[in-house]
């Protein structure tokens, strides 16, 4: 980040890529993914379907979430296969 | 405008001319969706792209709004770009032209200067450019075919100069300058080459070596400081306009300013009038300084950046000055040329009375009788140091 503002790049010029790493999104969330490791079977379709990359593997299995990132919009815990349902949806507590 | 150079000497229309200057600088990318009274800049200039003696590539849009869209891509891509277009088309790209100026990419435009509908009208009028005064554009206006072609040269220098990396439009008269054939000076290729360098921006989209993020989204914690950036740029297109006008005049023989005065220095009342009406009004003072009258003429080139220290130097101590706007704000307060030559004369300690006439909405003629009859309401004000009616509308 630019520490002082007459740095910043003209125009606005983001000047160097995956910056949007180093940028917490994750306090806009309201309701948080929980995982229920006994249940998983590691089938990544969350990660599959996760639209902000949030989802932390190891080792090709389902590690659990980056929660800076995370903006709790259920997406995993809805095509957790139905069999499996291994993520919920709780209420942040702010 | 004195023309001491010769060479090259030749009859062309003020598009015909522009086309010529956009071919001689051959920007890398152009993007158009032509309209009258601009339609044949960008046919010329297609004409040019078809035969191969430019290597532009000419984007074909569905609209203006297109139009300014895909020239920001480009010029955020890297290239130089250059477009055409007057009135409803400079209106539909009013939303883009914030970004351009926004994202700080030095994009330079023709703009023939035609009103804006309802009702609906294709000739000439400053309503369309007046609507984009503070959209962040640099804007020179130009009396002649002559200035609108050199205009052009200046333009790409003065928007791509390091202080500066704003977008440039240059203005001329719907039809009046656009269509009418004067005998003018043409540069060398070789010459615009030379004077207008090679375009290196800062920084490319396609640049994967050092990738970037441009338009991002900017927060109460930072959008001011980017603004205020813009507004300095601003600022500093003054002085960089000069020296670049400096430099033209001195490779080509043709020296321009911020604006343009016209036996000014003694005269005791003058007008100020932007484009080819400032001609008309030039043969009108000579008319009356045949009579031992002691009349002058500010024409503004420059309305953005607004030279208001210098235009205040210059209408010092005059007795009465009359603004003509050929736009009008709809502020039931006259025009915006007459709101900020005004503004600008405030903190003098003699400030001369001013009235603000609108003229020639539409493409409705103004001709030396108008310029003789603002004259005597200017000669009345400085008599009786009273105004009768301060905006009116002439030429009705």
């Amino acid at each position: 980040m630019v520490e002082h503002k007459k740095e910043y790049p003209l125009g606005g010029v983001i000047p160097k890529g995956g910056t949007a790493h180093d940028y917490s999104t994750g306090g806009w969330r309201k309701l948080r993914p929980v995982l229920d490791k006994s249940k998983c079977t590691n089938c990544l379709i969350c990660w599959v379907m996760c639209p902000d990359s949030a989802i932390i593997t190891e080792d090709g299995k389902m590690a659990g979430f980056d929660l800076d990132h995370c903006k709790g919009c259920g997406i995993c815990a809805v095509e957790c296969p139905d069999k499996v349902k291994a993520i919920k949806m709780e209420q942040e507590t702010d | 405008m004195a023309i001491t150079a010769t060479r090259g000497q030749t009859g062309l229309t003020g598009n015909s001319a522009v086309a010529y200057a956009m071919k001689q600088i051959n920007p890398d990318v152009c993007a158009a969706y032509p309209i009258t009274p601009s339609t044949q800049v960008v046919e010329d200039f297609s004409s040019y792209v078809a035969d191969g003696v430019v290597t532009t590539e000419l984007v074909t849009v569905e609209s203006e709004h297109s139009a300014m869209s895909a020239c920001i891509g480009a010029a955020a891509a890297g290239a130089r770009v250059m477009t055409a277009t007057s009135s409803q088309g400079l209106a539909l790209m009013w939303e883009m032209l914030y970004i351009a100026s926004g994202m700080r990419l030095p994009i330079v435009m023709a703009n023939v200067n035609r009103a804006l509908s309802a009702p609906i009208n294709i000739h000439c009028d400053h309503s369309d450019s007046m609507g984009a005064r503070d959209s962040g554009w640099v804007q020179i206006y130009s009396e002649t075919v002559q200035e609108a072609y050199d205009n052009m040269f200046m333009a790409v220098r003065i928007a791509e100069h390091k202080s500066v990396l704003l977008p440039a439009m240059v203005c001329f008269d719907g039809f009046i300058t656009s269509h009418a054939i004067e005998n003018i000076s043409l540069l060398d290729d070789q010459e615009v080459r030379q004077f207008i360098g090679e375009y290196r921006p800062a920084v490319s989209l396609l640049d994967t070596d050092h990738p970037v993020t441009m338009g991002a989204m900017t927060l109460p914690d930072t959008y001011i400081e980017f603004k205020h950036q813009q507004s300095e740029a601003m600022k500093r297109a003054s002085a960089a306009s000069v020296e670049v006008m400096k430099d033209f005049g001195k490779r080509f023989g043709r020296e321009y300013g911020l604006f343009e005065t016209y036996r000014l220095e003694d005269a005791d009342t003058a007008i100020v009038i932007l484009n080819s009406a400032a001609g008309t009004t030039k043969v009108a003072i000579d008319e009356l300084r045949k009579q031992g009258r002691k009349v002058g003429l500010l024409r503004p080139r420059f309305f953005r950046p607004f030279p208001w220290k210098e235009m205040a130097e210059a209408l010092k101590g005059k007795k009465a000055v009359a603004v003509l706007d050929r736009a009008d704000s709809m502020n039931a307060f006259g025009g915006p040329v007459f709101n900020e030559v005004r503004s600008a004369l405030y903190d003098l300690d003699n400030r001369p009375k001013m009235i603000n006439r609108i003229y020639g909405l539409g493409g409705r003629d103004y001709k030396v009788k108008d310029a003789l009859a603002v004259f005597e309401e200017l000669a009345k004000v400085s008599e009786t140091g009273g105004i009768e009616t301060l905006v009116k509308y002439i030429t009705l």
